[in-house]
């Protein structure tokens, strides 16, 4: 009986996580030829084109940023360390398109920077968009993703390895990058992926850029031309794009293994010029990452404060902390059973359907909020109509413009950020603990709860703290399937960015990063604790 | 770590149980409505309505799109009887969708001019939007301008500054441009647009006036109200607005307005607050919330509004943006205007 409670929980949830997806592929098979003609006679080569220069510099710039920092901050003891562990994760918590409406409205023609340039040297005004600012933005708003990833990789590594190597006369870099790296490859690996899938959905900050992408392309197929269904196509080519990296980077470590016993860690003193480069480094990311774009929205926020502040933001921010929280809960457990699953039933079978249950996190919001309605709307109408011939007099329906069914579509979304984290620290339990634990009689549930669940601690307060930042800074998903009453902060900033008012926008933004800051430091602690 | 994992459990049930409650109890004379009009635009008035008759509403509001998928997906089971969107286009496309009722209300004929509604009475325009050319007064004098073709011709090269194309504003100007001229006229017009842009493409109205009012260009294409809101915000700027085509077509008019669904559960209810709206009492703060133009003929507009001038306006029917809508994006696509 136990047995098959814990095969059908992975299966029902990956049941979940698939319907939206098939749902698109499935609108998908309904060609509008003269769009598709369209499109790739007028603006899809350059778009696509567009779509991989950011992924790739994003990739890079993200990958770079990420490592260097996780490893400064896992393996080096300097001043400040313990600070800038916590105070690097924070600009997670500003949303990648506030990120780039500050970016503008500090560099743009119109900004205080530019009037100096003009008034003092005479430099004529300029356009600061471009595809580099575009990256610069993106990477700044995504590293936290691959620095929280890598550093948990490197903080659970143990140092045998890097001692040995050194022994081995490798030098403290050359360690970094020829065993440190590498034993870390699912984390940053996972790490990368998560950020290249949020570029791939990204709408938000490239709008503010009038930057086009593929999903540009998406939102022009729904929006402008009204054909969900070559939005549906565009999205699903998202999807591939995002398959075949999935599976890339799994087909590359297959014969890996990245098992780790527990050892005592015991980071490395800097001192003299190193320990201040590494602070300066740290300090410098930090600056540019977190204060200057919040200092920016709270001097926004001066001026609106008396046409823009009620007590209705009391209700926004804790509506926005209830659903992250909840939704963090529900998508932990879900991506758990998946890991569970991936462990224990090692079949092609699994791979695949926890591979296709994964890729929802680079569907544009909007497109994956139509996958989910529909369903739950056809399943909605099947009830009502079940009901009331049962009952003879019409029923409320049971899922649509509920809460449930707004975490629903949350875990479905950001199950692939839990899952990706849990399942990379899954990979340091050895499989000797498994045969040990099973031994000495501890199977199933006991030997998750007493056995892998305290060892997938940070893991695990990792995923809850990237799905619940997410859920957070959602905007797509929330504004459609929303109930009534339940508008959150991120709901709050997308009425007034369009309409054009950043400035007042910057209340809820500011909002948005102090109730953010919140499950950030207090999960931080955990994990740094762990 | 076990502590964590039954009180998100515990969460988890408290939110199932409480969501099969029903998604809202209503009462009968609740009035429930979709806005792709922004809540701060629109609310004041529900709060108007509410005090006035007593009658409760309850709202959402989203990206116009979403919500029209959001209906279709809800068929006969949607709570929603009211449906307010902006741009002229998105009306069209709920009517053809079949998301919308026609309406036989003698008050509404009275209030919203024919070419501001539709033909079937699906739908009516509650607010004018009206986008016109907007000028940097230190590099332009007024007698420069004339009509918005006049923007594509040579003596602007490297002057122009333009919002996206992607923003339905824009489409629905190609739209009413196309309607008028016949499609080619109307490329051949866009692409001297194109050829003429001082920079790329802006996000947004604010961020192209502010360009031409920083010496980057001199002349951009707006809505009236951002100009309101930007010279509020920066009353120093030297940025005129300029009437165009007032010897021809009229200056482009779109806007925002408002149908009652298929399946509303209180028809009667939605219809009376439809009416509501588009009556002089309501009418005034309808348009003065965001400065935009009311309507009903009857009203006029705030005084600061009113200091702008007065102008004619295009009296082409706006279904023919929604018509139009898809070969303006195209049209705009092939003209290389991004």
């Amino acid at each position: 009986m136990n047995k098959i409670i814990r095969t059908s929980i992975p299966l029902i949830v990956a049941a979940f996580a698939v319907t939206p997806i098939l749902v698109i592929f499935s609108s998908a098979l309904q060609p509008r030829e003269d769009l598709w003609t369209h499109l790739l006679q007028t603006s899809l080569p350059t778009l696509a084109l567009n779509t991989l220069f950011l992924c790739l510099g994003v990739a890079i710039g993200t990958g770079v940023l990420g490592v260097l920092l996780g490893w400064i901050i896992a393996t080096c003891d300097f001043p400040g360390r313990r600070f800038f562990s916590t105070a690097l994760l924070l600009p997670m918590a500003i949303p990648t398109y506030v990120f780039a409406f500050v970016f503008l409205g500090l560099f743009d023609f119109s900004s205080p920077l530019q009037l100096l340039l003009r008034d003092w040297f005479g430099i004529a005004p300029f356009d600061v968009r471009s595809i580099w600012t575009v990256c610069i933005t993106m990477t700044l708003a995504l590293y936290p993703y691959v620095y929280v990833m890598a550093k948990s990789g490197f903080t659970t590594q143990g140092q045998r390895c890097l001692e040995a190597a050194r022994t081995l006369g490798r030098s403290y870099f050359s360690a970094f990058y020829s065993v440190g790296i590498p034993l870390c490859r699912p984390w940053i690996a996972i790490g990368i992926l998560l950020v290249l899938m949020e570029t791939l959905a990204d709408f938000g900050a490239v709008s503010v850029f009038n930057f086009d992408t593929f999903t540009t392309a998406v939102y022009k197929a729904w929006y402008g031309f009204f054909s969900l269904s070559t939005a549906s196509q565009l999205a699903s080519i998202l999807v591939l794009l995002a398959l075949i990296l999935l599976n890339g980077e799994q087909r590359l470590r297959k014969k890996m293994r990245f098992t780790q016993e527990r050892s005592s860690f015991q980071r490395i003193p800097l001192n003299g010029i190193k320990a201040i480069a590494a602070c300066c480094f740290c300090t410098a990311i930090f600056f540019i990452g977190f204060i200057i774009p919040v200092v920016q929205l709270a001097w926004w926020s001066l001026g609106n404060f008396t046409i823009e502040l009620s007590a209705q933001y009391l209700t926004f921010s804790a509506n926005t902390l209830t659903l992250g929280l909840v939704a963090a809960g529900i998508t932990c457990l879900a991506a758990l059973s998946l890991a569970y699953a991936a462990r224990f039933q090692k079949t092609k079978f699994t791979q695949v359907v926890i591979s296709l249950s994964t890729i929802g996190y680079s569907l544009p919001g909007t497109v994956l909020a139509v996958g989910i309605i529909a369903p739950i709307a056809y399943f909605d109408n099947a009830y009502i109509q079940i009901s009331t011939w049962i009952i003879g007099q019409p029923v409320p329906p049971l899922l649509q413009g509920t809460i449930l069914a707004l975490l629903i579509a949350y875990a479905i979304r950001f199950l692939a950020a839990a899952y990706g984290s849990i399942n990379s620290s899954m990979q340091r339990i050895t499989p000797s603990m498994d045969e040990a634990s099973a031994l000495m009689g501890i199977t199933g549930w006991k030997m998750l709860s007493k056995v892998h669940l305290p060892q997938l601690k940070t893991g695990l307060f990792t995923a809850a703290l990237l799905v619940l930042v997410d859920v957070m800074k959602e905007m797509p998903i929330t504004l459609m399937t929303r109930p009534f009453g339940w508008d959150t902060l991120a709901v709050k900033i997308y009425e007034l960015t369009s309409e054009g008012e950043w400035e007042r926008a910057a209340i809820p933004s500011v909002l948005l990063i102090l109730v953010g800051l919140i499950p950030v430091l207090y999960i931080n602690k955990k994990t740094d604790c762990a | 770590m076990k502590s964590l994992f039954y009180s998100t459990l515990a969460a988890i049930i408290t939110i199932s149980i409480l969501s099969t409650l029903p998604a809202h109890a209503s009462t009968p004379e609740e009035i429930v409505v979709y806005s792709a009009r922004k809540e701060h635009l629109i609310k004041p008035l529900f709060d108007a309505y509410t005090k006035k008759t007593g009658v409760k509403i309850a709202y959402i509001t989203a990206k116009a799109n979403p919500l029209l998928e959001r209906l279709k997906a809800e068929g006969k089971n949607t709570p929603a009887d009211l449906l307010i969107t902006v741009d002229a286009g998105n009306l069209w496309h709920a009517a053809q969708s079949d998301l919308l009722q026609p309406i036989e209300s003698p008050a509404l004929i009275n209030a919203v001019p024919e070419n501001l509604r539709d033909p079937q009475n699906l739908w009516f325009g509650l607010s004018i939007r009206a986008r016109t050319i907007v000028y940097n007064a230190d590099k332009v004098s007024a007698d420069q301008l004339s009509t918005y073709e006049d923007l594509a011709a040579d003596k602007w090269k490297g002057r122009l500054v333009l919002r996206t194309s992607k923003k339905v504003y824009n489409q629905s100007l190609v739209a009413s441009l196309i309607e008028q001229h016949g499609e080619a006229k109307a490329e051949k017009i866009v692409k001297g647009w194109v050829n003429n842009l001082a920079i790329d493409p802006t996000s947004n109205d604010t961020k192209a006036m502010q360009a031409i009012a920083n010496g980057i260009g001199d002349v951009a294409i707006v809505n009236t109200y951002y100009y309101g809101r930007l010279m509020k915000e920066s009353p120093e700027l030297s940025l005129k607005l300029f009437w165009p085509n007032q010897k021809t077509t009229g200056v482009h008019m779109n806007i925002s307005g408002a149908g009652v669904t298929k399946y509303a559960k209180n028809k009667s209810g939605a219809v009376k607050l439809l009416e509501w709206l588009a009556s002089e009492e309501a009418q005034k703060t309808f348009g003065a919330l965001n400065q935009e133009y009311p309507v009903n003929p009857e009203v006029s507009s705030t005084e600061e509004v009113a200091s702008w001038g007065t102008f004619k306006g295009n009296p082409m029917n706006v279904t023919a943006y929604g018509e139009k809508q898809a070969d303006a994006i195209k049209l705009m696509d092939r003209a290389g205007y991004k």
